[in-house]
């Protein structure tokens, strides 16, 4: 191979995922023409209805929650250069161990016992279903990807399994618990905000925003402050020189898929807590599976984790304006651009590396020489 | 014959209606993953395939020409992970996934602009779709006692597509155990320094390995839509391509196991279905659930090693820099 020069930083870190980004933007408008419709009015429709329209701003920022935590989970676990492809299932029993919680205690006690409880049953339950396949790769030697794939569909038929059995709501036919008492009730923003007299409109954004937010924080301090964050990065770089330094590989494995399935896990706070109060069946709907697009676009980092997640409640809530503008295009168009994404920034990463770095090398040689 | 008996034998007949774009699938993977090409993108190529069917069958009036254009439009798709698996060596695993959203995207985006019904295609017609064949004398042949029935009930009656999915897997045990070919593509997913150094362009063999599988998944998605059903469903794979991912590390990737991993499963899937809200004896209600969750949790256990051990092709997974 020809020598490539290597890529600044800067291109590195804010270049080419724009890039990757219009890249799959413009691939996805190509398809809009083809369908037969306008792609700039229809990237127009989107933009108003993820930030112009009253409360569209909230709904951007309740679909931005899901993505901060299953985008964190991936991350996590991206940092110890392992896939968990399982942020789906996680987040599925992440609901179970908040809806127990908030189900069983919340008639009883009030709210300052309960949602704690409950946030912490989310990410107890989306860890335990993130240590198995954790335990099985470190200690038995199973493909993380498989047997996360798999536990993603035994966490689907566990769950149809008690939300149209044991844990139906008597009386009904739709396969959910009963709603949750007041106290298991995550606030809505709109009430919590007019506690201190600020007015905003009504949208499905809740406290659980916080709660990302504050994982966001946590997940930084985790990755790059803390012995355990040293630990993960260094088993992800190389296991081998891991081992040689006295790490506990297979014991980081499993922590870091805990902390990955707990992340996931935590998704179930905004859905479950937050919006649904009640487990319904497939609440889950697919974010986690967006958020190995939200970790690949945010380069594993809290910051482009956060911007990726706000692309993405954008696309989401920007989607769902496309089916009551367009006859032809509809929110699948979404599930378009997020595949492209994915390819771009994920699979093809490296595809606009080399001509990125030869460009950006020319252009900085020809001005070091007109100095001289 | 006796009703138990004759019970058993719709639900053999439901598990080979079942199993077929399961062993085509799995066909599809073994290839690719004995090349050294990781692909969970079975499920994705599977559901274009399926829309493609459908729609080309519908339009063009012609099951054949549904197949001829769902396996092009699989092969598209299976030259777009090469491109980024094997080209521009991306994750493979990323790759797949992004092809399963894309094509969960696309075809209801298209199916939209085509026909205005919500992502489906307009049911097929007769003269559109497979039906299933009767074979030579069932009539008569039906009436002798035990082989009778099965004769007719589970050899014959099938459309072409299943036959076809029952025939691909010699044929890929021959390809992969009996040719040149079939030699150099387990080679190039143990060691490809090996096949390189012997002059053998490691790149063409994985290509040619991705691209066969994206034309069996045509098939098996031609099968969903035109052969099992009468038009394409959103979503309609359902997580098959997963399923027939788990039958390829039970199957130990090689034909003739994948292929009974995936009547397995498939009889699973059938049995599921027949005992529906049945109360057994002693269990009570049909366990249904943990029925259908039975093939990913065999294939957990199987590849911790619990039951048996399955180990992949060495070179899986890791792109080949020359």
């Amino acid at each position: 191979m020809s020598a490539t020069p290597p890529l600044p930083n800067w291109a590195d870190i804010f270049v080419l995922p724009v890039l990757n980004l219009l890249a799959a933007f413009f691939i996805c408008g190509l398809i809009v023409l083809a369908v037969g419709e306008n792609p700039v009015t229809a990237l127009g429709v989107m933009v108003k209805g993820a930030f112009v329209y009253p409360g569209s701003l909230g709904y951007t920022l309740y679909y931005t929650t899901n993505f901060m935590f299953t985008g964190l989970a991936v991350a996590v676990a991206f940092h110890a250069m392992m896939f968990n492809i399982g942020g789906e299932g996680q987040a599925y029993i992440g609901g179970l161990g908040a809806g127990f919680v908030s189900l069983w205690l919340a008639p009883a006690l009030p709210a300052i016992f309960v949602l704690p409880l409950a946030v912490a049953g989310a990410a107890l339950f989306g860890a335990a279903w993130g240590i198995v396949p954790g335990y099985l790769q470190a200690k038995r030697g199973s493909h993380i990807v498989i047997t996360t794939i798999m536990f993603n569909f035994i966490a689907a038929s566990v769950m149809v399994w008690l939300l149209a059995g044991p844990l139906i709501e008597v009386g009904q036919m739709s396969p959910q618990t009963p709603k949750f008492a007041p106290a298991g009730q995550l606030p809505s923003m709109q009430s919590f905000l007019n506690l201190f007299g600020i007015e905003i409109a009504s949208s499905p954004l809740n406290l659980s925003f916080l709660v990302a937010v504050l994982a966001l924080l946590g997940f930084w301090v985790l990755i790059w402050h803390t012995r355990l964050g040293f630990e993960i990065r260094t088993v992800g770089q190389n296991p081998d020189a891991a081992h040689y330094a006295g790490i506990n590989v297979p014991q980081v494995v499993i922590v870091t898929l805990a902390i990955s399935g707990a992340l996931a896990g935590l998704m179930a706070t905004n859905e479950v807590l937050g919006v649904q109060h009640r487990v319904v069946l497939n609440f889950t709907g697919g974010y986690g599976f967006t958020g190995i697009a939200v970790a690949l676009m945010g380069r594993n980092h809290p910051v482009g984790i956060f911007l990726a997640s706000l692309l993405f409640g954008a696309l989401y809530q920007g989607g769902a304006e496309l089916d009551f503008e367009f006859q032809s295009i509809t929110r699948e168009m979404v599930l378009l651009i997020q595949g492209m994404i994915i390819l771009f920034s994920g699979a093809l990463a490296y595809m606009f590396n080399p001509p990125l770095a030869r460009l950006i090398s020319a252009l900085t040689f020809k001005r070091s020489k007109a100095n001289v | 014959m006796s009703d138990f008996a004759f019970q058993l034998l719709l639900t053999f007949d439901a598990t080979i209606r079942l199993a077929a774009p399961l062993i085509l699938c799995a066909m599809a993977g073994i290839f690719s993953e004995r090349s050294g090409v990781i692909d969970i993108s079975l499920e994705g190529k599977m559901l274009a395939a399926a829309f493609v069917a459908a729609a080309v069958a519908h339009l063009a009036g012609s099951p054949w020409l549904g197949v001829l254009a769902a396996v092009a439009a699989s092969v598209i798709l299976a030259l777009v992970h090469g491109f980024a698996c094997i080209t521009h060596r991306g994750n493979q695993v990323v790759s797949g996934l992004a092809i399963n959203i894309l094509a969960s995207g696309l075809t209801v985006t298209i199916g939209i602009a085509l026909f205005r019904q919500g992502g489906q295609t307009p049911p097929l017609a007769q003269g559109e779709r497979f039906r299933p064949i009767e074979w030579w004398f069932v009539d008569s042949l039906g009436q002798v006692p035990v082989l009778g029935p099965v004769y007719k009930e589970l050899i014959s009656g099938h459309n072409e597509l299943v036959y076809i999915a029952l025939a691909a897997v010699p044929l890929a045990a021959w390809l992969l155990y009996r040719t040149r070919f079939g030699l150099r593509i387990r080679a190039v997913g143990e060691v490809p320094e090996a096949v390189d150094s012997a002059g053998v362009s490691v790149y063409w063999l994985r290509y040619r390995a991705v691209i066969l599988a994206g034309v069996l998944c045509g098939f098996a998605g031609a099968y969903l839509s035109t052969g099992q059903g009468a038009g394409f469903v959103r979503e309609m794979s359902a997580g098959k391509g997963y399923i027939a991912l788990a039958a390829v590390i039970f199957g130990k990737w090689r034909p003739v196991p994948a292929m009974l991993a995936c009547l397995m499963f498939g009889f699973l899937e059938a049995g599921a279905a027949r005992l529906q809200g049945v109360d057994l004896p002693l269990i009570g209600a049909a366990p249904v659930q943990l029925m259908l969750a039975l093939p990913y949790i065999m294939t957990v256990l199987l590849l911790a090693g619990f039951i048996g051990r399955a180990s992949p092709p060495a070179a899986i997974g890791e792109p080949y820099i020359k």
